[in-house]
């Protein structure tokens, strides 16, 4: 069986690992037992089980192959909005494999792992510094997964109080897509607040929605615009007035570092995205990891165990760290103590690797970055929301004159191997493409991203079709995603049919 | 963009036929959200549909969107249909695109097609 095929444009493509197989190929052989083999029950064999059949150096090639498919964050630029999918600095990955992290178990006695702890309560205490709460859980397994903490937290805090009628989630158009689905799991009607014109949230229409039944407003601030909300003090208060809490949705907290802490503004309680904001791998490297800090008046609700010092030390003798459970936890919103190595020791690694005028800058750089993107690109494409952005803006991906669409100014991006932006979020814009540079990037990066740009643009005035078709330059060309959504077939194709496909 | 004038239409894009009792969504609507590859009618016939819930959830290759109640009354049939063949909300909103069929059907907030026509030309820019 060839391995490669070569397609009419001559390009390369890889067989399904099911098209690799050859029945009787192995990867390993096992020795002869040392004990009596023993055959299982025949109601316990199947004869339809369609597994691959390989060598192992086959499956490795396969996989390498697929591989240099993919395009990193390591290959070159990486503009996708609101994820902030910035670059890994490779020491995290040195400190997560230290076989003193590496090689412990959650359930040992704590005696064993104290350097463990330790570094989940330095963690927890600066976490508390960045954001100005005053208690910070590191259980949730990522983002979303620590708004589904923070929600039950607001919840239970009301009902604490025998607050019982608060049923209403209020959420920005601009909030993260997560935020309504966060609070639709916990039973909560979720209730859409618009932006008005200069992106902010609509001061009128929410305080025509505040009432003693809103549990809480979810504000992303930034928000999916990019815009910090001019008003954002006021919003707090309005909700804060009717007796609801603040949630914020730290997803975009990189345009914050070291400049405003959400705490200092009146949030009540946020979620970290430390596979966002503190340079852990996502989007296919996790797993993620989602802390959630909590105001003074919220401390007792959060999830148990935190880590705490159970015996406090001296100048001679470190101190006794060990787990604490809150007066009124909500309970464990996950088995063991978080993403230990994989999120926490790569956290505490980019944190103090920064410091704090490093963090700070950080900010400043991602802010500088999206702002001079834009300024680039003004005039160009609309800019529905046009002002000083934070870590993104969002534009319209469209040319006036022409009938291109933001699918395929993004698709022509490949041709120049360039990450596509996030397209079509937030739906408040049309056509849109949203731009996080991050703060990573030097300015000839962000200069030859921007004349790309300026450049696609011209195509989709002199050669729209170049666009429509895009990428050429790719091992596959346009997909058909119309028929991948509605024919939910996964299968194989015998490779003469791949290359068609 | 196509908005029949013996329709009534919402701010949300959806449609309401008074002399027929269906509800859809807009042309408008499914031109913004490009080609629909899903859809759940979340209502069954018989049910109680008050003005402004929900009675379908669609997704295009674009987004993914509730359907609101243009008006209130009892359901007496819903599209299966649609399940497979969701193409036909981006072919034919108006007509096999329906989604709710209500008896004594009370239009909500509503709009005539000339009012609806300049909100979402209003809306374009």
């Amino acid at each position: 069986m060839t391995e490669l095929i070569l397609t009419e444009e001559a390009k390369v493509v890889e067989p399904t690992i099911f098209d690799l197989s050859s029945p009787g190929r192995t990867g390993v052989t096992f020795p002869d037992p040392d004990v009596p083999r023993a055959e299982l029950p025949d109601s316990m064999l199947r004869a339809d089980l369609p597994l691959p059949e390989l060598a192992e150096v086959d499956v490795v090639r396969h996989y390498t192959r697929l591989s240099k498919f993919n395009y990193s964050v390591d290959d070159g630029f990486y503009p996708l909005g609101s994820c902030t999918m910035k670059y890994n600095p490779k020491i995290n990955e040195d400190t997560c494999r230290l076989p003193g992290f590496l090689f412990t178990h959650p359930l040992q006695p704590i005696e064993t792992v104290q350097g463990n702890l330790a570094l989940m309560h330095t963690l927890q205490e600066w976490l508390k510094e960045i954001s100005g709460f005053a208690a910070v859980t590191l259980q949730p397994a990522a983002g979303a997964h620590g708004e589904f903490t923070g929600v039950l937290i607001m919840r239970a805090y009301h009902k604490s109080r025998g607050d019982d009628k608060r049923v209403k989630m209020l959420i920005p158009d601009s909030a993260h897509g997560t935020n309504p689905a966060s609070s639709g799991m916990i039973g909560l009607d979720v209730v859409q607040i618009p932006s008005d014109a200069r992106g902010n949230v609509d001061i009128e229409a929410l305080k025509a929605q505040c009432d003693d039944t809103v549990v809480g407003i979810m504000l992303t601030n930034p928000n999916t615009l990019g815009m910090f909300d001019e008003h954002v003090e006021e919003v707090i208060k309005i909700v804060h007035d009717c007796g609801g809490l603040v949630y914020g949705d730290g997803a975009n907290l990189n345009a914050l570092l070291g400049i405003v802490r959400p705490g200092d503004l009146g949030i009540d309680v946020m979620h970290f995205n430390l596979h966002k904001t503190f340079a852990v791998p996502h989007g296919g490297g996790g797993p993620g990891s989602g802390p959630v800090g909590v105001a003074a008046h919220l401390a007792d609700f959060l999830p148990a165990p935190l880590v705490g010092i159970l015996e406090e030390g001296d100048d001679e003798l470190a101190p006794l760290f060990g787990f604490v459970t809150p007066e009124k936890s909500i309970g464990r919103m996950k088995a063991f103590h978080g993403h230990f190595g994989g999120g926490l020791v790569r956290a505490f690694t980019y944190i103090v690797m920064h410091g704090p005028d490093g963090l700070k800058d950080i900010a400043q750089y991602a802010v500088l970055n999206a702002n001079y993107v834009q300024a680039r690109l003004r005039g160009v494409y609309p800019i529905p929301y046009d002002r000083i952005c934070m870590h993104e803006f969002v534009a319209e991906g469209r040319v006036e004159g022409t009938d291109v669409r933001a699918l395929d100014i993004a698709k022509r991006l490949m041709d120049y191997n360039f990450h596509p932006p996030t397209n079509y979020f937030p739906l408040i814009v049309h056509e849109a493409l949203m731009i996080e540079p991050t703060e990573t990037e030097n300015k000839d990066t962000l200069d030859r991203f921007a004349d790309v740009l300026i450049q696609i643009a011209e195509e989709a005035k002199t050669d729209p079709d170049l666009l429509k078709s895009a990428p050429h330059n790719t091992k596959f060309g346009r997909m058909d995603e119309v028929k991948a959504a509605r024919e939910l077939v996964l299968c194989c194709w015998l490779p003469e049919d791949y290359s068609n496909q | 963009m196509n908005a029949p004038a013996n329709l009534k239409y919402t701010k949300s894009d959806e449609w309401f036929d008074p002399a027929t009792g269906k509800m859809g969504l807009t042309d408008y609507a499914q031109g913004q959200l490009s080609d629909i590859v899903f859809v759940e009618i979340l209502v069954e016939a018989g049910d109680a549909v008050e003005a402004g819930t929900a009675i379908a959830s669609v997704e295009s290759v674009k987004a993914s969107a509730e359907i609101y109640a243009s008006a209130g009354g009892s359901a007496v049939a819903v599209n299966e249909s649609l399940a497979d063949a969701p193409e036909v909300l981006n072919s034919d909103p108006y007509g096999a695109g329906w989604m709710v069929q209500l008896e004594n059907g009370a239009p909500g907030e509503v709009m005539d097609a000339a009012a609806y026509e300049a909100y979402c030309a209003e809306r374009e820019h």
